[in-house]
């Protein structure tokens, strides 16, 4: 259970609202709320970075622990799927990094400020993110083969 | 022939007849050395992109997803009483740790009651299984520091022979020698009997004496002291940011163990210390190995001495494996593996399937470090380092 | 004092079936000093490279383990003439031992191309003969046999040791019968 008295604050000063794990934190104020609880509330070791798809958002959620009050809060931003992008804490925790490659990878959220935003799990060349529910599972893995150019006339 | 193509300084003598050797460097620049997929050191399809100034790293790039089987995708489209099995491929060194953390995650979603004894016979098999991976990782350790047709391959293979004991155990006890099967949603599927016990501390007390040899072999050999001592230092700081976990963790002076911060199974109610350094180089991750070898085994004997009597599956059995439904919400819940915290984020909409569910890989965080720690080291120091990160493919591509 | 725990092996009394000279040759004879054997080249030529086929180390999931496990020292595939290379221009047979993915596919096949005639390709584990469970997911290609001609199938998730040095006996049963998938 994450801790009241950071709870509390957050919502003073970012209009967060609680939830199960933790809170949730309006888009414009995620790079603030993240480094007030790295800076001020002790909050310095990165836990994870994973993506949910709605209805008609998408959801970016971050796990950061404090060390030493042992308490590990889930920070989460919605944002519209018609324009999902959302700023990037890789400057702030290293290692959302890679967790974030591969939300924009899976998911196709944008990252705004990302040093190196790219594919991790699929290859560079893959069109479609894995992760959507319209993405049916079974998409045909020999993908290369829907660019292979067609005979040409006459041959 | 031509000057060398490449990296490096390059030095050439030239004597002024009768008069001194007169040297000219010149520079050429950087080699971009591509390391993997398919390598013998890289511990399964990692890639690694050196670019390197002579023997010196400079960047070093990894590129992963090479054995991205979709598990999570997957997870979408079966119900939650068959997907314990499934997870088991992921960690491949340490298979009950994964399904342990899933079971617990959809039991703490559920609010699914789990009895005492199958508790702690998941921390039993746990640990077990904990002893079998860091014989692994000390084996393959063995091939990439002494080479595969060198000394190397002698610590390989004794590791492995006292894995083999241990798969022996397992296959007594459960049928197969490596993807138990062990967990399920609410309990456990196999019992120990007292004959099973007693197999049991023999085995343990037969690999504790196998320590000493393997500590001699390794952390007392000189050679394997000057590759490790003072290789791939990663600061507390480095550390906390990146977010690395487990014993990779624990030797940067961070005492930070998932059994002692947030007790699972039967952690709670079984002593031990957590196993830390400071140095935070690679013979201190090697050093945190070796003693979580012979703590986990003197825990394999407090755990058969303190075994709770009763069922070990209280659930009602289950006719349609496809009919448990779990409330709308989210949970997350983490055990320690032997590579660090691994933990299950379960979103829920209130089917009998996961609606997201998102697997958090140490060995995924645990690569993160390294593009910090790899350059100015050594081409020889990659394999050191990568050893002791102690990575596993299937956890990080999942 | 013998470790209780290994298990007692017994005694090898004569060359195990199939490995002598004599289960080769046409007409073995034998003198004090030496011998004479008459055999036909190419049943000289598929013994030498049946009992000495260099793997190529490419394990790619769980069940490179268990092909670890198999070359340690309890199921030992030395005595078989079997070393493990880690270049495809010096080995005979390629073991694919776990889950063939869209990414991994193209590297398969540039390995598999470099490596030089005779070769034999081993497909090892259920993820590798038909892509397991993961077959249906849109990055796993159902089988390595979609990029590279397969010799042997080895059943298993993972296969045991056994089963794995059953596969690679088979493997030598069709080398000695002169068969080969592929060119």
């Amino acid at each position: 259970m994450p801790a009241p008295e950071i709870v509390a604050s957050l919502e003073t000063r970012f209009s967060a609202t609680p939830y199960a794990l933790g809170v949730e934190i309006p888009a414009v104020s995620l790079l603030t709320a993240v480094r007030a609880l790295r800076d001020a509330h002790g909050y310095r070791y990165y836990v994870l970075g994973t993506g949910t798809e709605g209805a008609t958002s998408f959801e970016v959620t971050h796990a950061v622990r404090n060390l030493l009050s042992n308490d590990t809060l889930f920070v989460k931003v919605v944002v519209p799927k018609d324009a999902p992008e959302i700023d990037s804490i890789a400057f702030v925790y290293a290692g959302a990094e890679w967790q974030e490659r591969e939300i924009w990878d899976l998911f196709g959220v944008t990252f705004n400020g990302h040093p190196d935003l790219r594919r991790i799990l699929m290859p560079d060349e893959y069109p479609g993110h894995p992760l959507r529910k319209s993405f049916a599972m079974e998409t045909p893995w020999g993908y290369r083969k829907a660019e292979a150019p067609t005979p040409e006339a006459g041959s | 022939m031509g000057l060398p193509q490449g990296g490096g300084t390059y030095a050439r003598g030239r004597i002024v007849s009768g008069g001194p050797i007169e040297v000219v460097e010149r520079d050429f620049g950087e080699l971009a050395l591509n390391m993997g997929p398919q390598h013998p050191s890289t511990h399964g399809v990692l890639r690694l992109i050196l670019h390197l100034s002579g023997e010196t790293v400079i960047k070093a790039i990894p590129v992963i997803g090479y054995l991205h089987r979709g598990v999570e995708k997957l997870s979408e489209h079966l119900a939650y009483d068959q997907l314990a099995p499934i997870y088991e491929r992921d960690d491949y060194l340490a298979p009950t740790a994964n399904s342990n953390a899933y079971v617990l995650a959809v039991e703490k979603l559920g609010g699914i009651a789990v009895p005492r004894r199958a508790q702690w016979l998941r921390a039993f098999v746990s640990e077990w299984q904990r002893v079998s991976s860091h014989l692994v990782w000390l084996g393959t350790l063995g091939l990439d520091l002494g080479g595969a047709l060198g000394g190397g391959t002698t610590l390989y293979m004794y590791c492995f022979r006292e894995r083999e004991k241990i798969l022996d155990f397992l296959e007594e006890l459960t049928g197969t020698r490596y993807h138990t099967n062990f967990n399920l949603v609410g309990g456990a599927r196999y019992d120990l009997d007292a004959a099973m016990v007693a197999k049991s501390n023999a085995l343990a007390a037969s690999v504790e004496a196998a320590l000493p040899e393997f500590w001699s072999m390794s952390g007392g050999n000189p050679i394997f002291v000057e590759r490790t001592r003072n290789v791939g230092v990663i600061s507390k700081d480095l550390a906390m940011g990146v977010g690395i976990t487990g014993p990779t963790l624990r030797a940067s002076g961070i005492a930070y163990d998932v059994r002692t911060a947030a007790p699972y199974d039967a952690y709670g109610e079984l002593p031990f210390t957590v196993i830390t350094r400071t140095a935070g180089d690679a013979e201190s991750r090697f050093q945190v190995r070796m003693d979580e070898i012979a703590v986990s085994l003197k825990l394999v004997r407090t755990i058969v001495e303190g075994l709770p009597t009763g069922p070990i599956f209280t659930r009602k059995p289950l006719k349609n494996p496809k009919a448990t439904k779990l409330p709308k919400g989210e949970a997350y819940a983490a055990v320690e593996s032997p590579r660090g915290e691994l933990g299950f984020h379960i979103v829920s909409d209130g089917s009998a399937k996961p609606y997201r569910l998102k697997i958090n890989a140490p060995s995924f965080k645990n690569l993160q470090i390294v593009p910090h720690i790899l350059p100015g080291g050594l081409v020889a120091d990659v394999v050191a380092i990568l050893g002791s990160l102690d990575p596993v493919l299937g956890d990080v591509d999942r | 004092m013998a470790d209780p725990l290994l298990p007692v092996v017994g005694q090898p009394s004569s060359p195990a079936p199939g490995t002598a000279l004599e289960d080769i040759a046409e007409e073995v004879v034998r003198f004090p000093g030496g011998g004479i054997a008459m055999l036909r080249s190419d049943a000289l030529f598929h013994w030498a490279q049946k009992s000495s086929l260099w793997p190529l180390t490419f394990g790619l999931a769980c069940c490179a383990i268990e092909m670890m496990a198999t070359f340690a020292g309890r199921f030992d595939l030395d005595r078989f003439g079997m070393i493990l290379r880690p270049t495809p221009r010096q080995s005979d047979v390629m073991i694919i031992a776990g889950t063939v993915t869209i990414k991994m596919a193209p590297r398969i096949r540039t390995l598999y191309d470099q490596m030089p005639h005779p070769k034999w390709v081993i497909s090892m584990g259920s993820c590798a003969n038909s892509g397991d469970h993961y077959r249906n997911v849109y990055s796993v290609v159902p089988g390595v046999d979609h990029v590279i001609p397969v010799d042997i199938y080895v059943a298993g998730c993972p296969p045991t040791p056994e089963a794995l040095m059953e596969g690679i006996f088979a493997l030598q049963k069709k080398i000695m019968e002169g068969d080969r998938a592929g060119a």
